[in-house]
């Protein structure tokens, strides 16, 4: 189980009031996909792109990175750049 | 050691040395190829005509005498560009720009194109073509867009509940309470701020060859940030395979986000595939400046609170940033990066996408990020004004700092903020005297940084010459920087590598070259792949020597036998094992495809003296001072390169860039000669000085650093002339007439 922090609209829209959830997931690949399984309103959140910051490391395509134990996880909206 | 990305403190050979760079000769002598440079037999000339309204609907378009005058091979419209988008809103919006469907959204959105035999008839053929509009009501600027009465600029566009109907989507970052913070401060200043839209201002316009095959395939010869996009988003457009169309990138004159968007490409190809040629696209100025992707025009609220010694307690920002007719990510990255670089215990931003009838906001170097930086360091300059403390100490006293959580969420890990803050204080510049209408600002600056999909190869040559293939576009010298990686992993001379950039069909996927990726990204794809290559090399060596592999290492360009029982073995050199090559199991190369990440965040700190004339309101910059961390600079011209350009940029939207638009909601100043960029002789040398705190994930410890330099220089170039005139300017661009303006709005209270 590992404790995800999201920013405000996102929280917003899975009805968190304390801007977290905790999700079952040991990778990023698992913890997006139960997050839709259990919060289908992240669905367009996805659509439009998520990063996932592992201990202040930003990770955009990665699916397969792990989680570590008791790690800082936040959700993002999905970086770009110029 | 492989693909381990961890930063090891080595001690460098290559690396953060000067050598001459690969592409210079041929830039400087004109024999560089740009987009325009390409030509292909029996090639046909495409024009495009655009809307002349900012907003109308499309009842029909005849194209019939244009497709009989003579010469004229092919025309396009809407109709020959089937919607394959599958739902994909992202995907629609990219057609829908390249080629209005049913509705012109601004003034300059392509509604046609042609293919002729010359440029004659190609523009002759446009002429024919009868466009029947029904001209619909328009918005251009923020504050009439969020009005409940404004024009509605998408007309399908669902808006979220209680907002007005322009604004595309919201969103909000922050922690703590800032009305707690608010209460406990001394000194509370709440300001509203505003900047024009700014192009890009690549000197380069758009330009590509498309040719479609009878059988399907397709090639595309193009100015890009990114072939390997461009391949994806032309493909899934116009419905061809990926595999079958092959992108070729030229040299680029600038890009700075616009070119990481497709705009006249798949037109090309479409032309092409209707009159069964190749066909050359180049874009004029005017239509680089309306067609293409400027950035967003803002308007931003701030409100920061400090206590008399100078701690920030709270942190406050309402964030509109317009995206043309298609909502993205603009007022996003804005509210992200708006109070980035400060330790900040209450702190909120929320930022509003709102959509005008203006060309589509395409991505600006740290997109959305100056704007936001203007706002807070402009308050921050006057809150230390306010508190009677210096401007850098105020800014030293608040610093991000790694453990520090962001304003955006996340923890830092080691970051460079305060060394760059320290080296501006001991930086003679800070010193200096000033002179008469003269004034000194200083501001800050952050960007993410990011990595992404990368692919490299390395191949060996038989004399021991090496060509290292990147996927990542040379838009600031990643041939010169990424060949130093390579000499600096294998141990040999810089000069026995070759960086070329590959065509889609010869490499695997590479993103965009964006978000100061391209050295992050491409320099650990070639590092892993040197090291995969060292291990061809030790198994070829053990080969030569007659030993165990294991018994070979990998020094100083050179296989050796370790261990004393080989103590009589020769060294043996990457040339003399290259030369073996064919006889000891072929060619030795080395690969590696990755998604890189741990792109190390960036830091600036700039510092800017301005003379403003009080008569004229001209301005000039007399001394401009970036500092930045680069982790490490792996080719420290090109790192400085890197931060005088972001300087120079801002500083051209600081006094003088900005799209102007009529009454009628067309663009006024679409050239260089209304729309004045800076030149050599507007400028003074910008200074340079490199922080190296390194990325922790990366084996050098490289960051990137070419978006980072553009952050502050709206806020610096601002904060020095508000000092130099004695009044708070808060209205970028600051031309003449503003600063005219507020000093006479000043005068008479």
């Amino acid at each position: 189980m590992v404790e995800v922090k999201l920013w405000g609209a996102l929280s917003a829209s899975l009805g968190s009031d304390t801007g977290r959830v905790d999700i079952e997931a040991k990778t990023i690949g698992e913890l997006l996909k139960k997050l839709v399984e259990e919060y289908p309103g992240v669905e367009p959140y996805m659509t439009r792109g998520i990063s996932v910051s592992i201990d202040g490391v930003i990770y955009r395509d990665n699916w397969t990175k792990e989680l570590p134990e008791g790690a800082e996880i936040y959700l993002l909206p999905r970086m770009a750049g110029g | 050691m492989g693909m381990d990305q961890t930063f090891k403190n080595k001690a460098f050979k290559m690396v953060g040395t000067r050598p001459e760079r690969p592409d210079g000769f041929d830039k400087v002598t004109g024999r560089a190829r740009y987009g325009a440079d390409f030509n292909m037999p029996g090639q046909l000339v495409g024009r495009i005509l655009r809307s002349p309204h900012a907003h109308a609907r499309i009842k029909s378009i005849d194209t019939s005498k244009a497709e009989a005058l003579q010469g004229v091979k092919a025309v396009l419209t809407a109709a020959d560009l089937p919607d394959l988008s599958d739902g994909d809103s992202g995907l629609f919006n990219t057609l829908e720009n390249c080629m209005a469907r049913t509705v012109a959204r601004y003034d300059g959105h392509a509604v046609a194109a042609v293919a002729a035999v010359d440029t004659r008839t190609a523009k002759e053929a446009l002429k024919l073509i009868k466009v029947d509009y029904e001209v619909l009501p328009h918005v251009t600027e923020i504050e009439d867009a969020i009005k409940d009465t404004a024009p509605v600029v998408r007309e399908n566009a669902k808006a979220e509940a209680g907002l007005p109907h322009n604004i595309g989507s919201t969103i909000e970052f922050g922690h703590g309470d800032p009305e707690t913070g608010f209460k406990n401060a001394d000194v509370v200043i709440e300001r509203t701020f505003k900047t024009e839209q700014s192009h890009q201002g690549y000197i380069e316009p758009h330009a590509c060859v498309g040719n479609v095959n009878a059988d399907g395939t397709a090639e595309l010869w193009v100015c890009t940030q990114g072939a390997f996009g461009y391949r994806q988003d032309c493909a899934s457009l116009l419905g061809l395979d990926v595999s079958k169309l092959r992108v070729t990138s030229s040299e680029i004159g600038g890009g700075f986000g616009g070119k990481t968007h497709v705009w006249a490409e798949p037109i090309a190809l479409a032309l092409s595939r209707k009159a069964g040629r190749p066909v050359k696209l180049v874009l004029s100025r005017e239509e680089v400046f309306r067609g293409t992707g400027p950035t967003s025009a803002t308007k931003i609220d701030v409100k920061i609170g400090v206590t008399k010694d100078g701690r920030i307690t709270a942190g406050y920002a309402d964030c509109y940033y317009t995206s043309g007719p298609y909502p993205s990510v603009w007022a996003e990255l804005g509210a992200t990066t708006a109070f980035s670089c400060y330790d900040l215990e209450h702190v909120k931003t929320i930022g509003y996408e709102v959509v005008v009838n203006r060309p589509k906001t395409a991505a600006y170097r740290a997109p959305s990020a100056p704007m936001a930086a203007f706002a807070i360091e402009s308050v921050l300059d006057e809150l230390a004004e306010k508190i009677g403390m210096d401007p850098l100490e105020l800014r030293i006293k608040n610093a991000a700092k790694e453990g520090t959580q962001s304003s955006y969420g996340p923890v830092y890990g080691p970051i460079g903020f305060g060394e760059t803050l320290a080296a501006a204080k001991n930086h003679p510049h800070l010193k200096a005297p000033l002179g008469k209408n003269q004034g000194r600002g200083i501001a800050c600056g952050y960007w993410f940084n990011i990595g992404g999909q990368t692919c490299t190869d390395l191949n060996i040559g038989v004399d021991g010459t090496v060509t290292l293939t990147i996927g990542t576009v040379d838009v600031g010298g990643s041939r010169a920087s990424m060949s130093l990686v390579a000499a600096e992993e294998l141990g040999i001379p810089y000069e026995q590598v070759r960086t070329v950039v590959a065509d889609t069909s010869s490499l695997g996927h590479n993103d965009m070259t964006e978000g100061s990726r391209g050295t992050f990204s491409s320099s650990l794809t070639t590092i892993f792949a040197a090291r995969n290559a060292i291990e061809i090399l030790r198994e070829r060596a053990a080969l030569m020597l007659g030993i165990p592999v294991d018994d070979i290492v990998w020094e100083g360009g050179e296989a050796r036998a370790k261990g004393d029982s080989h103590g009589n073995l020769p060294a043996l050199s990457l040339k003399e094992i290259a030369k073996a090559a064919p006889k000891t199991g072929g060619p030795i190369a080395g690969h590696s495809e990755i998604t890189a990440d741990g792109a190390g965040a960036s830091f600036g700190t700039h510092i800017c003296d301005v003379e403003v004339d009080p008569e004229t309101g001209s301005t000039r910059v007399v001394r401009y001072t970036v500092i930045q961390d680069a982790g490490k600079a792996v080719h420290p011209d090109y790192v400085e390169g890197q931060f005088q350009g972001g300087a120079v940029q801002g500083i051209g939207w600081a006094l003088n860039e900005e799209y102007i638009y009529g009454e009628d909601g067309r663009l006024q100043n679409p050239g260089f000669l209304d729309y004045r960029i800076p030149v050599c002789s507007d400028l003074p040398m910008i200074d340079t000085h490199i922080v190296e705190v390194p990325n922790p994930n990366h084996p050098y410890g490289v960051r990137g650093v070419g978006e980072t330099p553009i952050v502050p220089p709206l806020a610096a170039v601002a904060n020095a002339v508000s000092h130099a005139i004695g009044v708070r300017m808060t209205h970028i661009p600051m031309s003449p007439p503003r600063i005219v303006a507020a000093l006479e709005a000043a005068k008479a209270g």
